[in-house]
């Protein structure tokens, strides 16, 4: 995959630390997410996955260390974090759509109130968007009246409206119905085919393997195992993450 | 296959006729129950010693007809404080709403200001807050403070009823769920867009019927300026009634203020969902 090794990673993750109260959530996280690069983040529920896609938004606020996006430190107190968040796309597990305003009104409210857009140029390619995303005809629609997938997709195209330097996307499927899975997986797959960079904590091993360059193990608020698919997923070497990968084969996830 | 549709629509007739017998059967119970309990209670008020006193101070036709225009000319006045007043206490309402939610931390004084006023105002009976204010602030003589019983009894209410509406818009913002904050700034939004285009919206529709019920309650309070001298409808009735000794106009008045509650409440239940409404 063609990044120039010596260029600004898009995203960089230094030595993070987050603790919620007593509980440490992450324990000094490095990781860092290259131009038209995509790396999964997995690991068991509660392993700091979700607070690592925040904290990289800034929705939260990191204990220690520092993430960098583009070469810049965004965690840095002066920084303002609503010009941090205009730059990257956040998807949620719980698709997190406003449930008064339809479904372009969702894709359409951060391009025209954060950047700026018309009304007519944000519609245009709101439109698009949906479109794109296979909701043509939905957009008049309220997320009451879409399935949990197209209220995913809906989300996804909000994310990417903003065209973000990097799109973080937390365990997007897995609120949805199994049969749903399928149809928000491909929108994600056909953002990577257009070569955005992306941060995906995901339980879909299969999915991680076909569309992450890297993948990072998190276990207990740090990332134990690191490297390509093939690496982490077909040869793990240690031992937290064989047990991981073990248990979610038993489940008939992997 | 038709035969089998057939017999299914056989059967679903019969379900149908089942059905008309029983909704016709509780229309009945519920008509023959209503009368019982009505005519029960009318029974017992007209045939009570007093009845007949009470139906010419109360309830005499010549009175009400001469006392109508007058009350009803006092109610025009009620009509124009409750509707400013309400406005006021809605903007002023949520003003204080957003203040006490805010995070920002120049506004702690302003916080702790809106803290106090709603404490305070929430915490004075209207009727004490509409003497303190009707006659205090004149008892100040300072130029440029309103003297006007009406504008001074209108300023009471909205002390009073903003402070009640504060805590409403309040409770509103706060059942909207944190994820939606989260999404309206991970767009991209400031703290201030995210409440003005995603919090506050949702918050708003969710309180419409309690904000509504304040309104019903206002209404009727509009009453409690009488004490200040303006010859609103309780006033005028009360007056009338210390002329000729009869009630009448007071149940002139009663009725003017069911008038405009009545048709709120019904809205109000309407907004609540069926099961409020009454059926």
């Amino acid at each position: 995959m063609g990044p120039t090794p010596r260029s600004t990673p898009v995203l960089e993750a230094r030595g993070v630390t987050k603790a919620f109260g007593e509980r440490e959530v992450l324990r000094g996280i490095d990781v860092e997410v290259r131009e038209h690069q995509a790396v999964a983040l997995i690991g068991a529920s509660g392993s700091g996955k979700s607070t690592l896609l925040r904290c990289i938004d800034l929705l939260e606020e990191i204990d220690d260390g520092d993430v960098l996006l583009d070469g810049e430190v965004i965690t840095d107190p002066a920084v303002d974090p609503v010009a941090v968040r205009r730059r990257l796309g956040l998807v949620f597990q719980a698709y997190n759509l406003f449930p008064h305003l339809t479904a372009l009104e969702n894709v359409v409210l951060g391009e025209r109130r954060a950047h700026g857009a018309s009304r007519a140029e944000a519609e245009l390619r709101g439109r698009q968007l949906l479109k794109r995303f296979g909701l043509e005809g939905r957009e008049g629609d309220r997320p009451d009246n879409l399935s949990g997938g197209q209220q995913q997709r809906v989300a996804i195209a909000r994310a990417f409206a903003g065209r973000p330097r990097a799109l973080l996307l937390d365990e997007v499927t897995s609120a949805l119905d199994p049969e749903l899975v399928g149809e928000v997986l491909a929108a994600v797959r056909d953002l990577k085919e257009e070569g955005m960079t992306m941060v995906i904590a995901t339980h879909e091993m299969t999915f991680a393997r076909e569309v992450a360059d890297f993948v990072a193990f998190l276990h207990e608020g740090t990332i134990v195992e690191y490297g390509t698919p093939q690496e982490v997923l077909a040869e793990p070497e240690r031992p937290e993450t064989r047990r991981f990968l073990k248990r979610l084969l038993e489940a008939g996830r992997a | 296959m038709s035969e089998s549709a057939a017999i299914l629509s056989d059967r679903r007739l019969e379900r149908e006729t089942a059905k008309r017998r029983q909704a016709r059967r509780s229309q009945a119970i519920a008509a023959a129950s209503t009368l019982v309990v009505l005519g029960g209670l009318l029974t017992w008020i007209l045939t009570s010693p007093g009845w007949p006193e009470v139906r010419e101070t109360f309830f005499n036709w010549e009175v009400f007809k001469e006392s109508f225009p007058d009350v009803l000319r006092g109610f025009w006045l009620d009509v124009k404080l409750m509707v400013i007043v309400e406005v006021a206490v809605l903007a002023i309402g949520l003003l204080i709403a957003l203040v006490r939610t805010s995070r920002a931390p120049a506004l702690f004084p302003l916080r702790m200001l809106g803290t106090v006023f709603v404490d305070v105002f929430r915490g004075i009976p209207t009727i004490l807050l509409v003497y303190l204010v009707g006659f205090g602030i004149p008892a100040l003589q300072l130029t440029g403070l309103p003297t006007d019983p009406v504008v001074l009894g209108g300023i009471a209410l909205t002390l009073s009823y903003s402070a009640y509406v504060a805590e409403v818009y309040r409770a509103g913002i706060g059942s909207v769920h944190r994820g939606q904050r989260d999404a309206a700034l991970a767009v991209g939004l400031t703290d201030s867009q995210a409440m003005r285009h995603v919090i506050l919206p949702q918050a708003v529709r969710r309180v419409a019927p309690p904000l509504l019920n304040d309104f019903v309650a206002l209404q009727k309070d509009v009453a409690l300026v009488s004490i200040l001298g303006p010859q609103e409808a309780f006033r005028i009735a009360q007056i009338i009634q210390g002329e000729n000794f009869n009630y009448t106009p007071l149940i002139a008045a009663a009725l003017l203020y069911l008038a405009i509650t009545v048709p709120l409440a019904r809205l109000v239940d309407r907004m609540g969902g069926p099961e409020g409404a009454v059926r």
